[in-house]
């Protein structure tokens, strides 16, 4: 993925200017988080018949996970993302890492406790700038099928009403700097791409307006093995030089150690391990071994990446979408 | 007199009957879709309106179709005798294909497009017009096609309370027990069933995205 040219052109003209409340400022902060949903659990529901009945206390309660039909998804998080960092939220399947991610962009709201972005819970943001200031990218990308390649990535820039040829110069900029550069890729619709270039357009359409925060839920997770690898080594690359805040959503701990600033292991709705790459990996908590052993035999000591080498002043080149 | 020369000396009859006819068809047709297609947006995200909605749409279509007919006539103001109440009651009976597939279309939308719509930060009327409509308009559009084929059929019964079309001379054919006179109404019906199913689907594999 080549250079980002000229990130000062997207900022020159003003788009919502109440939006964020300092440029760079573009931290995360989870205050004793707790997420919850009604549920009728399968093995519940004859339960429920009984729970309907006065005199009978419900009880659904399977571990501590379910109390009363109320399930428990992510439990009392305390967790503060600093601006620029890369955060890897590690888990196994439905141990909430996901929906940690979707309470940045109130996709869900908490229970209880509050989620921050830039130092305002979300609940005090209006949803829809809220979203648009960051970028989001999922598995199996999730592209408008009926949109072009050029229109995918535009979508966000087009809601913020940006002029047409700024759009145009933007969507150019973006596939260079995702390594579509080269062909008829802007014209083309998602059906005509492969697996691992629409993922590459998925990062583009989520990087359109500039936004400070990034957040990816398994992005290279449906890809074969060789084009995973090639996206992550290259994403690795270009998240160091964008400098963006990043909240990355994987089960795979040898993408976490790629990637991550930090690794946020969460088991059960809750967070066990919170370290980085580094440290991580001498840490003796059960899950945490549980992945380490994953790794196998060896661990890839070529793909770690120090703390020291993240550093968090480095110029902070990007301004948000503002 | 066999068929061929009723066609013949009939011709331009039947030309009128046929274009009375498609009239019925395509004013009952702008109705139903103008009625049916917000509907299927206003229920998309409201279940219980959904269940009666579709309730009652589906209790029309049971109603055979000369009975509706019958039933209309005593109805003050849609009511009586003449094309006003064939309209009312072929709209009736146009809506349920058309509300169940944009519904369906509507609702049938891959999770990961919906869900990458929601976060980009558009608006649900955002999500609406520019991804679940243009979206399911293949869809939508192979149920306007159920419903038309219907409806020209259906319209043939009209003619029982006096709104014209081709099925005046499907009755007079049988009251006279004359095929070449039942024929001049069923032929051009078919054809017209034929050539809207055509067409339309035509239309709706050009807009299908896959």
């Amino acid at each position: 993925m080549s250079a980002e040219s000229t990130p000062e052109a997207t900022r020159t003209s003003k788009t919502a200017p109440s939006r964020s409340a300092s440029p760079t400022d573009a931290s995360i902060a989870f205050e004793d988080v707790t997420y919850s949903v009604h549920s009728t659990p399968p093995d519940a529901r004859n339960a429920t018949v009984l729970a309907n009945t006065p005199g009978h206390v419900a009880d659904a309660v399977t571990g501590d996970r379910e109390h009363a039909g109320l399930r428990v998804l992510v439990r009392n998080i305390a967790l503060t993302i600093a601006t620029g960092e890369t955060v890897v939220l590690l888990g196994r399947s439905g141990s909430g890492k996901t929906t940690l991610l979707r309470l940045i962009n109130r996709m869900l709201e908490p229970s209880s406790g509050r989620v921050l972005v830039n130092g305002r819970s979300t609940i005090d943001w209006n949803p829809f700038a809220l979203r648009r200031s960051i970028g989001y990218v999922i598995q199996e990308a999730g592209l408008f099928p009926h949109f072009t390649v050029a229109e995918n990535i535009a979508l966000v820039p087009q809601l913020e009403k940006w002029e047409a040829s700024r759009i145009t110069t933007r969507v150019t900029e973006l596939l260079q700097l995702v390594g579509l550069g080269g062909g008829d890729f802007a014209a083309r619709y998602p059906r005509q791409l492969s697996g691992g270039q629409r993922q590459r357009v998925g990062v583009a359409r989520a990087l359109a307006a500039d936004p400070p925060i990034l957040l990816m839920d398994e992005p290279f997770g449906a890809l074969d093995p060789v084009t995973r690898a090639e996206l992550q080594r290259e994403f690795a690359a270009l998240a160091k030089r964008l400098a963006k805040t990043i909240v990355f959503v994987t089960h795979d701990l040898r993408e976490a150690l790629l990637l991550a600033t930090r690794i946020v292991l969460l088991q059960d709705g809750r967070i066990v391990a919170c370290d980085t790459p580094d440290r991580f990996l001498k840490l003796k908590h059960d899950e945490v071994c549980a992945f380490t052993e994953s790794l196998g035999e060896h661990i890839p000591h070529n793909t770690r990446r120090s703390a020291a080498e993240f550093d968090g002043d480095e110029a902070f080149e990007m301004g948000g979408p503002a | 007199m066999n068929t061929y020369t009723f066609f013949t000396t009939h011709g331009s009859e039947i030309l009128s009957t046929t274009l009375e006819h498609l009239e019925l068809v395509l004013i009952a047709m702008a109705i139903a879709v103008a009625v049916a297609i917000p509907l299927a947006i206003f229920i998309v995200h409201r279940p219980t309106l959904r269940t009666v909605a579709m309730g009652i749409a589906s209790v029309f279509q049971t109603i055979p179709s000369l009975a509706l007919f019958g039933f209309l006539i005593p109805v003050p103001f849609i009511g009586g005798i003449g094309k006003r109440t064939a309209v009312v009651a072929l709209v009736l009976y146009a809506l349920l294909p058309i509300l169940r597939n944009t519904y369906v279309g509507l609702t049938g939308i891959d999770p990961a497009v919906l869900e990458a719509a929601t976060a980009m930060g558009m608006t649900p009327q955002q999500v609406m017009w520019r991804v679940r409509l243009p979206l399911a308009r293949a869809v939508i559009l192979a149920g306007i096609r159920t419903a038309t084929v219907i409806t020209i059929g259906v319209a043939t019964i009209a003619a029982a309370i006096g709104a014209g079309g081709l099925g005046t001379f499907i009755f007079r054919g049988v009251a006279m027990v004359s095929d070449a006179v039942i024929l001049a109404g069923a032929i051009p019906a078919a054809l017209l069933a034929l050539a809207a199913d055509g067409l339309l689907a035509a239309l709706e594999r050009r807009l299908r995205v896959s």
